[in-house]
């Protein structure tokens, strides 16, 4: 599904990314994980299009993303949930997820009120909003939410986008161990459907509970890959955690 | 006397509401620090007097009044769409100092300092509207159509998307939105209404010249936007009553107008620091200036 061959990306002089090829399997979760400073955000950056490629290419179903704006890789099916938070602050939990949905309608359909797919598009989003259990009522702002609620809706945002490949930077990092457990529940949910997921985190038994594959980065190389039985046990990944 | 004066300045606020509330759609709704709306101001204005002299009919004036600046916003969009900020408001800042030096040196065309008197007032559906009051009835009218437009926009759709790439324009890339093509839309938009509110101050006044256009005429409808909050209609409306009512008693106090003017832009500079210090936010925004 997504072929990254022989990437790299160098900040002065600095290489982040560095001659790394990975593969990703369709309806596998694959985690991609290493001590910080690695190189992993810089993958999902590279993958996103919100940084090019010094050398390398990244291929997605047989279209190379290399020269690709971030929209168009976003159209293309590739949906990313940022480490940071980046939801709409001045807008409500429905006003976020409504923005990952795709709207076509024209300016004067837009101007006249006439959105023939509002109540289907409505639909979408109940049903995404329920199967993550946000409490707060979709009316209010997310700027008033608490840090687990926000992540929730942005997991959400993230589904919504119509996709084919998700990529999550580190999607339970600072929530509390119940929503850790219900959003592993819901990626699972995911797989089960046949959805391809690429996470970075730092969470090892988040990463052991749901991850097919395991990537280890450490000095933006990567030092080992496999399963996650075999690659906890490699004296590598081992070392870059340990010294 | 009195109720002439109030229909006066009850026509002055319908174009000031069209002016700021169609400024609240690039700059409080998208995020866009556009300084250019005077300018947009000026070539509606410019468009309706040209052609209202030239004998053609007021629907016809004021339609080309508002494409003809939307046509400018939306090119001005262009070149000026991967700027943020304070380069966005140097740019468009400098695209109304243009408009202005064309409008003041293109002489053929608008007659420069001299200005375009006798723009004969419209008549549409065989009404007349050389009375004041028949041409607030038709100011009112239209501010309320301007209205209901500009809110219809920022509730829709594409009004949230406008709004996510005034938040977030890099997440709003993530999820897919053209923010390019959307930020166009709104400056051409927004550029539409401040022509089509040129057009009825040209139509109102019946002569324009150079300095109703240039830069100090933005800073009344700048400071409506903020002290009426930004992405609020209804405080913009509300800011506007008050921008344009609160230097009026002025008049009655008996200074001279060299002193009237300057004592006016005073005003509007307290009032604006007023407000940015104990109300960040405007009256009713809902979104902190940056």
């Amino acid at each position: 599904m997504l072929n990254i061959e022989k990437i790299s990306k160098n900040f002065q002089g600095v290489k982040a990314v560095d001659n790394c090829s990975i593969k990703i399997e369709k309806g596998k979760i694959t985690a991609l994980i290493g001590p910080n400073g690695s190189g992993k955000t810089t993958i999902i950056n590279l993958i996103s299009g919100v940084i090019k490629p010094d050398y390398g290419k990244i291929i997605f179903e047989n279209n190379n993303l290399s020269g690709l704006s971030i929209e168009k890789i976003a159209n293309l099916g590739i949906s990313r949930l940022f480490q940071q938070s980046r939801l709409f602050d001045n807008l409500s939990i429905k006003d976020n997820l409504l923005i990952a949905v795709n709207n076509n309608s024209s300016l004067i359909d837009n101007i006249l009120g006439l959105n023939k797919i509002a109540k289907e598009i409505d639909a979408k989003i109940k049903t995404v909003y329920d199967m993550m259990e946000i409490k707060e009522s979709w009316d209010k702002l997310v700027s008033e939410l608490s840090y687990g609620q926000k992540r929730l809706v942005e997991i959400a945002q993230t589904i919504l986008l119509p996709h084919k490949l998700l990529l999550l930077d580190e999607p339970v990092a600072g929530v509390t161990s119940l929503l850790r457990k219900r959003i592993a529940k819901i990626l699972l949910e995911l797989k089960q459907k046949g959805e391809t997921i690429l996470f970075i985190e730092h969470d090892m038994s988040f990463t052991l509970d749901i991850a097919d594959d395991i990537i280890v980065m450490d000095a933006g190389k990567i030092i080992a890959r496999g399963k996650p039985e075999n690659v906890i046990k490699d004296k590598k990944v081992l070392e870059a955690y340990l010294g | 006397m009195i109720d002439a004066y109030f229909i006066h300045l009850l026509i002055l606020i319908c174009i000031y509401v069209i002016l700021a509330i169609s400024l609240q759609l690039s700059l409080g709704f998208t995020g866009l620090l556009n300084l250019a709306h005077v300018a947009f101001f000026a070539i509606g204005a410019y468009a309706t007097a040209l052609l209202a002299l030239s004998g053609y009919p007021f629907w016809l004036c004021i339609l080309f009044a508002g494409v003809l600046a939307a046509l400018f916003g939306y090119v001005l969009s262009i070149p000026t769409n991967k700027l943020k900020g304070d380069y966005l408001a140097l740019a468009t800042l400098g695209f109304s100092f243009v408009i202005y030096a064309i409008v003041l040196n293109w002489i053929s065309l608008t007659n420069g300092p001299m200005g375009l008197p006798g723009i004969p007032r419209p008549t549409f559906l065989g009404i007349n509207f050389s009375n004041n009051n028949n041409f607030f009835m038709l100011s009112i009218f239209v501010t309320v159509i301007i209205y209901f437009v500009i809110y219809s926009i920022t509730k829709s759709p594409l009004g949230k998307v406008m709004e996510a790439i005034r938040d977030d324009e890099l997440a709003a890339r993530s999820l897919g939105k053209n923010t390019k093509k959307i930020k166009s839309i709104s400056m051409a938009t927004s550029a539409f209404f401040a022509g089509i509110a040129g057009s009825l101050f040209a139509y109102y006044i019946t002569f324009i010249d150079p300095t109703s256009f240039s830069f100090s005429n933005l800073i009344p409808i700048l400071s409506i936007v903020i002290i009426g909050g930004l992405a609020s209609l209804p405080g913009t409306v509300f800011a506007t009553i008050i921008i344009i009512l609160l230097p009026e008693p002025l008049r009655f106090i008996g200074f001279p107008s060299s002193v009237i003017g300057p004592a006016r832009q005073l005003i509007y500079a307290m009032l604006l620091l007023i407000i940015l210090y104990y109300k960040p936010k405007g009256f009713y925004g809902k979104v902190n200036l940056e």
